[in-house]
């Protein structure tokens, strides 16, 4: 199975480590993928507040792209989504098209002006469903050199992988990243905001509001005693990393605590380079303690 | 009668069709008028009127005034559905001295107007439905009922309040009874409750006289630990057999001593008590509590060593001085008969895992309402005394409303006594324990005698009433009185601003469910039950404790969430239901029974084996199948088995079938 | 805030009767009209509690034809699109979907909250995506700023330096190659928001 692979715009920019370390850790599992060729931007939920219908038009572009590109070699057409908007984006437009025949013939007409077809064979997927539910917890295992034992992680699901659709995972309390890095020796916190906002784009528009929502967040699962945050998405990282300082300043406490994407845990147990797994690009240092090898 | 034979016979058919407005009930979405002129135009028919309620006494009367004046011998009436009126009907036929079975209804409401939006369309089926009618009644024959005795005595299935009432009314009528219960002992939910809304009076205080009046009366046996397990026969003559599951003590010789219970190997009592919600430990061999009717001991197999492991002293069974305990206890299969069946199976609660958002099981100190009602039980595991799970008196509790009612992810309905018992539970808790109690509710539901005054009290007593539904039970703390509680999340609507209350315990109200058997038990006993499991009465209004079939009854919360009030007045009901048919001594059986036409029989016994009630053997002299009309209870699967179409059934003819599918083709 | 003598009524001839219907057939289903008023979404919305009216209160409101207090809410601008009120609503309202389309709404009427950076992200968002086809998160910041509180642009920009340094921050906007198929196909799509949301 050759993914079918859709970064996003964030992943080419404040989460370009995503980008790097998933690539990574899937070349050393073995799972082979291709970036879908010229994908446009999903349209996150900004577009959305604007025009639905243009919304959904850009995210079944994608679809389309996909579809034409992957169908050659004859098998089902999955598209990797890393990112939690453009995963809830993808899987809205194609439930749209599956669901609601007008809005099918709307954006069918649409796509056929633009010289573009899509048939509805391509189911959209996001890492962790793939590393739990195609590749085993028993393959990261085995590729697992370092395990992160004694590394105390907190899993970090944020809204839309789980919301509105439960597609891989349990809405309330997710369990994949969990499973994923425990199944690399990890930790793994039982606390109840796995799937709390961050904040989203708020951060930058209304940055008192956002930034609270992340605070919580941290100053959390520091309470509860995590070494690090493991994320899985790049606006989520953005958010609960980036803003520490911001927020030390505005609530006058500290929160500084690592955020990194789970990729970059796994490829930091599967033995990878920190360059490999874009750790230079982290605003809070981290590396796994030594009393955790 | 004035005109006999059948219809084919009889000269030519003389038809009057009356169609009915229902009000606006069928007017509505069938042009009445434009039926009644087209059904002149059929052919047989003498009469074709319109009236606005056909069922009235006017009504009928017009249909009997016609019948004489134009010498009708066929009658068809567009109305409702015949579980309706065919009987009203078939009586003013019969009354003005024709055939009662000279009668045919076409439903035009419950199949046309009430799910049909467009009038042309409707009237257009009415018309087709008429035109069917009025083909098939010109074969109709002249059939007379068949009476049958009825068995004196009532079976009752379920032990709770319910099955208490109706046994106690019917057994001091002079009736016997047999009362089944699956579990040790009767009392159901009841017996599980400290106090009763509004009133405050102690449960066990009401409810065990009337155990031990189940248990002493003359006319009422008592099966605990049993089950029905399979039903035949009809409305006055149920066969039913039920089976006793071992409880390895001889009823008849325990009396309820308890030496056993201190003797057993086990000194430690350590199996989750079912009756006290697990919130307290039992033995293998035990009394579900103290005033458990019958007052015998049962041992559970699966933790019992006996029985378990085969090897054990034995200790409970040297113990006992009338040598009660049996080892060898075996099931037991018995057949019994009865003319009426009360159904009275009760509920059970949601299970609030079904909702993590409130932390049961997550959180020590959630618990459900029902364990509440244990722990503030003066015979509950903590002896009435407010303690939580980590040994704690709780300083604030909440009430949670609502959980697993209202809910399209849980059940749709409103459960109709969370919020009454969650205000006594307030009350109680406020009592006992002087803890603040806020209330979380969506809308507070208090119809009834003395409850609206009872939540006045409540109001009055100083306990918070929040009208919000609670999001999350969590224990993220963002102050520091949050810290070490449990938080609950909730918009208070009335004011309109988000809250965070932290809490040292909560109490989930749970809602009603029907019991997760309730399919079988259905099926047991030939009764509808609606998606949720609730059985099914045969008309919401009028016959509300009657179901589809007939001499079986419905009584409590088996039919819907109710509260206790409701129920006992709902088994004296389906008491009086009862007896009411088996104090008439018969019932009418209607004349679909199924025949052989002994020219056209090649007498292959197809039918034979397929018959559920053996009404069939061969004539081996004739070489023809010969139906017992007495045993026939007309399912007519002989009918559709035969290959040669010599098995007929009255009432059902095929030629009177394919006549009203043929009327009703020609039209469309 | 509470002023001396405004007058707290409304007058049925005030309300607009048809907001309810409009709205639900922007939203593509009528969901709200099941809505109980529990206030579930309102409790485990992780930010309402800096919206102005609650989301239960807009859905009362939007039911009952409140036009004016609906569209100048800034309530919808504040939603994050969590879809936390949608997951947890009892009766399955569809709250986020909702709130979409009030935002189109008030978009479309030109009457959101002016200078509030919430739409002026989205429309900013739209621009560049038409342009490109991708979005660029430095450029969309900048823009956010520059046209809401040039200000907080300074004090943000700390952020950027560090964002920059680290190879976060792509300078040079990226472009789709087929830039012209993409801009006839958000042409060819019969738009503006007359469509109806899923979720």
């Amino acid at each position: 199975m050759t993914y079918l692979y859709y970064p996003g715009c964030s992943l080419k920019g404040t989460g370009k480590a995503y980008d790097e370390s998933l690539l990574a850790v899937m070349k050393k599992l073995g799972v082979e993928q291709q970036e879908i060729d010229d994908w446009n931007c999903c349209g996150a939920t900004a577009y959305m507040a604007v025009d639905q219908d243009r919304a959904y038009a850009l995210a079944s572009r994608n679809l389309a792209l996909a579809e034409a590109q992957g169908r050659p070699n004859g098998k089902p057409v999955e598209v990797l989504t890393p990112c939690n908007a453009c995963y809830l984006v993808l899987l809205k437009a194609q439930k749209r098209l599956e669901e609601d025949a007008l809005g099918k013939r709307k954006l069918a007409g649409a796509l056929e002006s633009a010289g573009l077809n899509y048939e509805g064979k391509v189911s959209v997927r996001h890492p962790l469903d793939i590393f739990v539910n195609e590749l085993g917890l028993d393959a990261l295992k085995e590729k697992t050199v370092n395990p992160l034992n004694g590394l105390k992680v907190a899993c970090y699901y944020g809204c839309q992988i789980v919301r509105p659709y439960s597609t891989f995972d349990d809405q309330y309390d997710p369990v994949a990243m969990d499973q994923v890095l425990e199944a690399m020796g990890a930790e793994t916190l039982k606390w109840p905001l796995k799937t709390r906002c961050c904040g989203g784009s708020m951060t930058g528009t209304i940055p008192e509001v956002g930034m609270r929502l992340s605070f919580i967040i941290l100053k959390e699962a520091k309470k509860r005693g995590a070494d690090v945050i493991a994320t899985a998405c790049p606006l989520c990282q953005f958010n609960l990393e980036c803003y520490q300082n911001e927020m030390r300043e505005e609530f006058g406490e500290a929160v500084d605590i690592p955020v990194v994407y789970f990729s970059q845990l796994m490829g930091k147990a599967m033995g990878l380079s920190d360059r490999e797994l874009g750790m230079q690009r982290l605003f809070v240092p981290f590396a796994v303690p030594a009393a955790s090898k | 009668m004035s005109n006999n034979g059948n219809g084919r016979t009889n000269g030519s058919p003389r038809i009057g069709v009356y169609i009915c407005h229902c009000g606006i009930n069928i007017a509505a979405k069938v042009d009445v008028e434009r039926v009644t002129r087209f059904a002149e135009t059929l052919p047989g028919v003498v009469v074709s009127k319109e009236y606005k309620f056909m069922c009235s006494d006017p009504g009928q009367e017009l249909i009997q005034k016609d019948i004489r004046e134009h010498d009708l011998n066929r009658i068809v009436v567009a109305s409702c559905s015949p579980l309706m009126h065919e009987e009203t009907f078939r009586k003013a036929t019969a009354n003005a001295g024709l055939n009662p079975f000279y009668f045919q209804m076409a439903n035009i409401r419950e199949h046309v107007s009430w799910v049909t939006k467009d009038k042309d369309l409707g009237t257009e089926k009415a018309k087709a439905l008429v035109a069917g009618a009025v083909r098939r009644v010109s074969l109709h024959q002249a059939l007379e009922k068949k009476r049958v005795d009825v068995h004196p005595d009532v079976l009752i299935v379920g032990g709770g309040i319910a099955g208490i009432h109706a046994a106690l009314t019917i057994a001091n009528s002079g009736r016997k009874v047999l009362l089944v219960e699956r579990e040790p002992t009767i009392g159901g939910h009841m017996a599980m409750f400290d106090k009763t809304f509004p009133t405050l009076d102690c449960a066990a205080c009401i409810l065990t006289p009337k155990m031990s009046q189940v248990k002493d009366h003359p006319n009422i046996t008592l099966w605990s630990y049993s089950e029905v397990t399979k039903v035949d026969g009809f409305a006055g003559n149920f066969t039913i057999q039920v089976t006793r599951k071992p409880r390895y003590v001889n009823e008849d010789e325990c009396v309820g001593c308890m030496l056993c219970i201190d003797s057993c190997v086990y000194k430690q009592a350590r199996v989750d008590d079912e009756f006290n919600q697990g919130l307290s430990k039992r033995k293998p061999i035990y009394i579900p509590f103290p005033q458990a009717t019958p007052p015998v001991v049962v041992i559970d197999p699966e933790t019992c060593m006996q029985l378990s492991k085969g090897k054990c002293k034995q200790l409970c069974a040297e113990a006992c001085e009338k040598h009660a305990i049996d080892f060898n206890q075996k099931e037991e299969v018995i057949e019994v008969q009865a003319g009426a069946i009360i159904l009275a199976t009760g509920f059970k609660t949601f299970n609030p895992m079904r909702i993590p958002e409130y932390g049961y099981g997550r959180y020590l100190n959630v618990y459900t309402s029902l364990e509440v009602e244990r722990l503030v039980n003066a015979s509950g595991p903590t002896g009435g005394e407010v303690v939580l799970r980590d040994g704690s008196k709780p300083k604030s509790i909440a009430i949670i409303h609502c959980v697993g009612s209202r809910d399209h992810k849980t059940n749709k309905y409103c459960s109709r006594v969370c919020c009454m018992y969650s205000l006594k539970l307030a009350h109680l808790m406020k009592e006992r324990s002087n803890a603040e109690v806020y209330n979380f509710y969506i809308d507070m539901r208090t119809p009834g005698k003395g409850y609206e005054e009872f939540y006045d009290k409540l109001l009055e007593e100083g306990t918070h009433f929040i009208r919000g539904r609670v999001a999350e039970v969590t224990d993220w703390a963002l102050t520091d009185a949050e810290e070490g509680k449990m938080i609950v999340r909730v918009e208070d609507t009335l004011v309109g601003m988000p809250r965070r209350i932290p809490v040292d315990m909560v109490i989930l109200s749970v809602g009603l469910e029907a019991q997760p058997d309730a399919d079988d038990v259905r099926r047991l006993f030939g009764v509808s039950c609606s998606k949720q499991g609730w059985f099914t009465e045969r008309h919401p209004k009028l016959a509300p404790v009657s179901t589809a079939t007939d001499g079986v009854f419905l009584a409590g919360a088996c039919q819907g969430p109710k509260d206790i009030p409701d129920t006992v007045a709902q088994a004296g009901a389906a008491a009086a239901e009862a007896l009411a048919m088996i104090d008439k001594g018969f019932v009418e059986l209607e004349p679909n029974t199924a025949f052989i036409d002994e020219e056209v029989c090649s007498g292959c016994k197809s039918c034979i084996p397929m018959c559920p009630y053996t009404a069939i053997k061969r004539d081996d002299e004739k070489k023809v199948a010969v139906i017992n009309e007495a045993l026939c209870k007309g399912c007519g699967t002989c009918v559709a088995t035969c290959p040669s179409g010599a098995a007929q059934q009255n009432l059902f003819l095929d030629e009177q079938i394919y006549e009203e599918i043929e009327g009703v083709l020609n039209y469309v | 805030m509470y002023e001396w003598g405004r007058r707290r009524i409304k007058y049925e001839s005030e309300l607009d009767p048809a907001f309810c219907q409009t709205l639900i057939e922007k939203t593509g289903n009528d969901s709200i009209r099941n809505c109980i008023q529990c206030g579930t979404c309102s409790s485990t919305c992780p930010v309402s509690l800096y919206m102005d009216f609650t989301p239960r209160r807009l859905v009362a409101m939007a039911r009952e034809g409140f036009h004016d207090e609906v569209l100048h809410s800034f309530t919808p601008w504040i939603c994050a699109s969590c879809y936390s009120c949608t997951v947890e609503c009892p009766k399955e309202v569809k709250i986020t979907e909702t709130m979409y389309a009030i935002k189109q709404m008030a978009m479309d009427k030109g009457v959101h909250p002016a200078r509030f950076p919430v739409p002026v992200l989205a429309r900013e968002f739209y621009h560049q995506v038409k342009a490109n086809g991708r979005t660029n998160e430095g450029r969309l910041i900048t823009q956010l700023f520059l046209k809401t509180n040039p200000f907080k642009l300074i004090k943000q920009s700390k952020i950027g330096m560090k964002l920059f340094f680290s190879g976060r921050l792509d300078v040079i906007p990226q472009k789709i190659k087929n830039i012209t198929q993409l801009r006839t196909l958000l042409k060819a799509v019969n738009g503006n928001g007359g469509g109806r949301a899923h979720s």
